[in-house]
C-alpha cells in the first residue's frame, strides 16, 4: 500500500495541498497508534531489551510516515540510520551488560531530579509551541513540486544540504566526530609503557627465558582422588609445591570440608538411583 | 516512459501476481541454492554430494524443508518467550521486502498490461536494501539474546559488530555508482549502464562491494557469528524445526538479495551486453532470463568462496573491514567526484584545458610519491639476545639449545628372541621388573 501511494508520486504534482488522501488517512491510523504504544511500551516494559523493541516500533512507525508524507529519503535514512546503527548500538551494550543485570537505583548526579524536570518541562513547551505554530501560522506547501522538479525529493535534499544549509551540517558532523573522538580518548588503554599489555611474542619470549619454559605440574587429580585441591607427588613421594593452586591453598579450610571428605571417602556418597530423580 | 511511470498505473492484481511471482521465485531460488551449494561444494571436496531424493539429488532440499516442519519445536527454559519467537519472522520479512525494489526485466505485457518486471521504483531504491539489511539484523542479534545461553549471545554479538561495520563499506562503494547514475532509483541505475557496465567503470566500488556483501549475510569466510567449530551453530543454536527453518530461508534469501543488488548496480541488471537497448536480446522477457543469469553467477561466488576459503579470525576480519575497506572507499568516492568534475570542466570548455589538469594531478603524485619516499621505514628493532622464533609466531626451542648429555643407561638384561641363526638360551631367571624394561625397549 505505501510502495504504491509512493509510486504515484509523480501524478501527484496537481494534488491539492490540505486534502488528506484516503490512503494517507488509513496509514495514518495504523501507524499513529503503532508508534504510540511503542513509546508508551518503552516506558512501561520491565526488561531494557523489550523497552528498546518497543522504542523500534516507534522510529519503524515514524519512518513509515514520513515515507507516506512524500519523504521517501527521510524515512528510510530514519530506518537506516537510527532502528539501523543506533538502535543497534543500544541492544548490543544491553546485551553486554547482560539480561538479567538490573537498574542502579542510587543517583550520582546532584539535583539530577530537579533538573531532568526542569529541562523536560521546557522540551515539551517548545515542541507544543512549535507544533502549535506549525499548525496556525505556517502555509503549508506541500512536497509535491520538490518530488517532481530541479531532479526529485533527493536531489534537491542534497542540494540544500550541500549550499543553504551547508555550515549546520559541517557543525553537527563536527559535534559527532568530537563525540567519536572523545569516546575513543576515554577508551584508549596504552600499547606502551608501564600498564601495557604483553603480546603474545613477549609472553613466549619471557617464558624462554625464565628458567621453566614448560607449564607447572598440574594437580594430582585421580592418583588419589579426583579433586584439584590434591598435590602432585615428586618421585620421592614429596609434595611438588608447584603443583599446588595459590587460590586453594588460601582458602579457609572450612568452605573446603565437603571436598576434604569426599577425598577421604567419608563424605556423601551418591546413589546409585539418584539419577532417576527418585528420592529413595 | 520511465519504469516509475509505467509501475505507477499497475492494477492492484498485477501488483498482487508481483509479489506472489517474486515470493515465488526467493522460495524456489533457496531450495535451488541449497542444494547447488551442497552439489558445487561436493564436487571441489571430490565427492557425489546428495543424489538420493529426486532426479540426480535435485530434490534434496525439498525433503529437508518438509523434515524440519514436522520436527519438534523446542523452547529453552531461559528463553524469552516473545522475543524468541519474533527473531525468526524479523530476519525472514526484511529479507523478502528488499527484493521488491529489484528490477528483474524491462518493459513486458502480462495479461495485455503494459508494465516492468519489477513491483514498484521508489526514487531511493537502494536505500530500501540498505535498511533492509538493517532491520535483517535485528533477527540474528535478538534471537541470540532471546536464547537465554552464551554460544546464541557471542553469535549474536558478533554479528551486530560485523554487520554494522560492513553495511558501512557496503553504503560507500554504492555511493560511486550513485554519483554516475545520478539517481539511488534501482531501474535508473540500470538504464544508466546502457553505455557500460559499472564494474569495470568503477572497479574498486565493485570489489568493495563484492567483499561486503559476503560479510553482510554472514557467509564464509565471515560466517563468524555462526561458526560452527566455535559457537556451535552461533546465533541459531538454540533453535529448530520452522524456527530454524526462517533463519535458513532468511539467509539465502539475502543472500540471492545481495548478489541481485550487485546484478544491478555492477552487471547492467537485465540487459544483455554488447547489443542496444532496441535489440531482440534485450526486449520483453529476455531480461529475466539475464537476469537470473547474473544473478546465479554470484551465487556461485558465494559457493566457490565458501568451496575454496577458512574462516578468518574476528580481529582480522574487523581490521579488513575499519582498516582496508572503508578507507579505500573514502578515498576511492572522492577520486571518483574528482574526476567527474574534471570531466564537466572539460565538456563545458570554461577556464580548465587538460595541460593544467594534467599538472594538478602530476603535482598531487609528487606529493604522495614525497612523503611516501621521506616517512622513516618502520623497522623491527633488532634484538640480539632475542629467543629465535619462527616466522608464523608460534614457539620453538631455542636453536642454540644444547641437549645436556645423557646420563649412563644401567645395563639391563634383555631376553632375546629365539632366532634362527641365533639360539643361544636365555637364563630363566629374569625377575618380573627386568622383563618389564626389557618389553618396553626390545619389543
Amino acid at each position: 500500500m505505501i510502495a504504491s501511494l509512493l509510486a504515484q508520486q509523480p501524478d501527484a504534482v496537481e494534488r491539492v495541498v490540505d486534502t488528506v488522501t484516503t490512503g494517507e488517512a488509513v496509514a495514518f491510523w495504523i501507524l499513529g497508534p503503532l508508534a504510540l504504544a511503542g513509546a508508551l511500551g518503552m516506558l512501561f516494559a520491565r526488561n531494557a531489551v523489550h523497552s528498546a523493541l518497543w522504542l523500534v516500533l516507534t522510529m519503524l512507525s515514524i519512518g513509515v510516515l514520513y515515507m507516506v508524507q512524500q519523504a521517501p529519503f527521510l524515512g528510510f535514512v530514519q530506518i537506516i540510520v537510527y532502528t539501523g546503527a543506533i538502535m543497534m548500538l543500544f541492544l548490543f551494550v544491553l546485551m553486554l551488560v547482560g539480561r538479567d543485570s538490573s537498574d542502579s537505583v542510587v543517583e550520582v548526579l546532584r539535583g539530577q531530579r530537579l533538573a531532568a524536570a526542569v529541562i523536560g518541562v521546557g522540551f515539551a513547551g517548545i515542541v507544543v509551541g512549535s507544533v502549535a505554530r506549525a499548525l496556525t501560522d505556517v502555509e503549508p506547501v506541500g512536497l509535491a513540486a520538490q518530488n517532481t522538479q530541479n531532479g526529485g525529493n533527493v536531489a534537491n535534499i542534497g542540494e540544500a544540504l550541500f549550499t543553504d544549509y551547508l555550515f549546520p551540517f559541517e557543525l553537527t558532523s563536527a559535534l559527532l566526530i568530537t563525540a567519536a573522538v572523545g569516546a575513543m580518548v576515554l577508551a584508549f588503554t596504552s600499547r606502551t609503557g608501564q600498564d601495557a599489555k604483553k603480546t603474545q611474542k613477549q609472553l613466549v619470549e619471557e617464558r624462554f627465558r625464565g628458567n621453566r619454559p614448560g607449564s607447572l605440574p598440574g594437580p594430582g587429580v585421580f592418583a588419589t582422588a579426583n579433586s584439584v585441591a590434591t598435590p602432585a607427588l615428586l618421585p620421592d613421594g614429596s609434595v611438588a609445591s608447584e603443583s599446588l593452586s595459590e587460590l586453594i591453598e588460601t582458602t579457609a579450610r572450612e568452605t573446603l570440608e565437603d571436598d576434604v571428605a569426599e577425598v577421604s571417602g567419608t563424605g556423601h556418597q551418591p546413589d546409585a538411583h539418584a539419577l532417576k530423580g527418585e528420592s529413595s | 516512459m520511465s519504469t516509475a511511470e509505467l509501475l505507477a498505473d499497475d492494477p492492484l492484481w498485477l501488483s498482487l501476481v508481483k509479489v506472489v511471482g517474486i515470493f515465488a521465485f526467493l522460495v524456489v531460488m533457496t531450495l535451488f541454492m541449497i542444494n547447488w551449494e551442497r552439489k558445487v561444494v561436493a564436487r571441489m571436496q571430490q565427492r557425489p554430494g546428495p543424489n538420493r531424493v529426486g532426479p540426480n539429488g535435485w530434490l534434496q532440499s525439498l525433503a529437508d524443508g518438509l523434515k524440519l516442519a514436522f520436527k519438534e519445536d523446542i523452547r529453552p527454559v531461559l528463553a524469552d518467550k516473545w522475543v524468541f519467537f519474533l527473531a525468526p519472522v524479523i530476519s525472514c520479512i526484511p529479507a523478502f521486502v528488499a527484493f521488491s525494489v529489484i528490477p528483474l526485466g524491462g518493459e513486458v505485457s502480462i495479461f495485455g498490461e503494459r508494465t516492468a518486471l519489477q513491483l514498484v521504483d521508489l526514487p531511493v531504491g537502494v536505500l530500501v536494501v540498505l535498511a533492509c539489511s538493517s532491520l535483517g539484523v535485528y533477527g540474528i542479534v535478538l534471537s541470540g539474546w532471546a536464547s537465554g545461553s552464551p554460544y546464541p549471545l557471542l553469535g549474536a554479538l558478533r554479528s551486530a559488530a560485523q554487520v554494522i561495520s560492513y553495511e558501512i563499506a557496503m553504503g560507500l562503494s554504492i555511493v560511486a555508482v550513485v554519483m554516475h547514475s545520478h539517481s539511488l532509483s534501482t531501474a535508473d541505475i540500470v538504464d544508466a549502464q546502457s553505455s557500460g557496465w559499472y564494474f569495470y567503470l568503477l572497479p574498486v566500488s565493485f570489489l568493495i562491494y563484492v567483499t561486503s556483501m559476503v560479510g553482510e549475510t554472514n557467509r564464509a569466510p565471515f560466517d563468524l557469528p555462526e561458526a560452527e567449530s566455535e559457537l556451535v551453530g552461533g546465533f541459531h543454536t538454540e533453535y529448530s524445526s520452522l524456527k530454524f527453518a526462517l533463519f535458513f530461508l532468511a539467509e539465502y534469501v539475502n543472500m540471492v538479495t545481495v548478489s541481485a543488488l550487485a546484478t544491478t548496480l555492477f552487471l547492467g541488471g537485465w540487459r544483455f551486453p554488447f547489443v542496444g537497448d532496441d535489440h531482440i536480446l534485450n526486449s520483453g522477457w529476455f531480461g529475466l532470463l539475464w537476469f537470473v543469469v547474473k544473478t546465479l553467477a554470484f551465487l556461485f561466488l558465494f559457493i566457490w568462496l565458501r568451496g575454496t576459503l577458512p574462516r578468518l579470525r574476528y580481529d582480522q576480519f574487523m581490521r579488513l573491514g575499519w582498516k582496508f575497506l572503508v578507507p579505500i572507499a573514502l578515498v576511492w568516492f572522492v577520486a571518483v567526484a574528482f574526476a567527474r568534475y574534471l570531466r564537466q570542466e572539460f565538456e563545458s570548455g570554461s577556464g580548465l584545458d587538460t595541460g593544467t589538469a594534467l599538472i594538478v594531478i602530476g603535482a598531487f603524485l609528487v606529493a604522495v610519491l614525497l612523503i611516501a619516499f621521506l616517512l622513516p621505514d618502520k623497522r623491527e628493532p633488532h634484538d640480539p639476545d632475542a629467543v629465535p622464533i619462527t616466522g608464523g609466531g608460534y614457539p620453538v626451542p631455542p636453536l642454540d639449545l644444547k641437549v645436556p648429555k645423557a646420563p649412563p643407561r644401567r645395563q639391563v638384561q634383555v631376553a632375546e628372541l629365539p632366532t634362527a641363526g641365533n639360539q643361544t638360551q636365555e637364563p630363566a631367571a629374569v625377575t618380573a621388573a627386568s622383563q618389564k624394561e626389557a618389553s618396553d625397549g626390545r619389543v
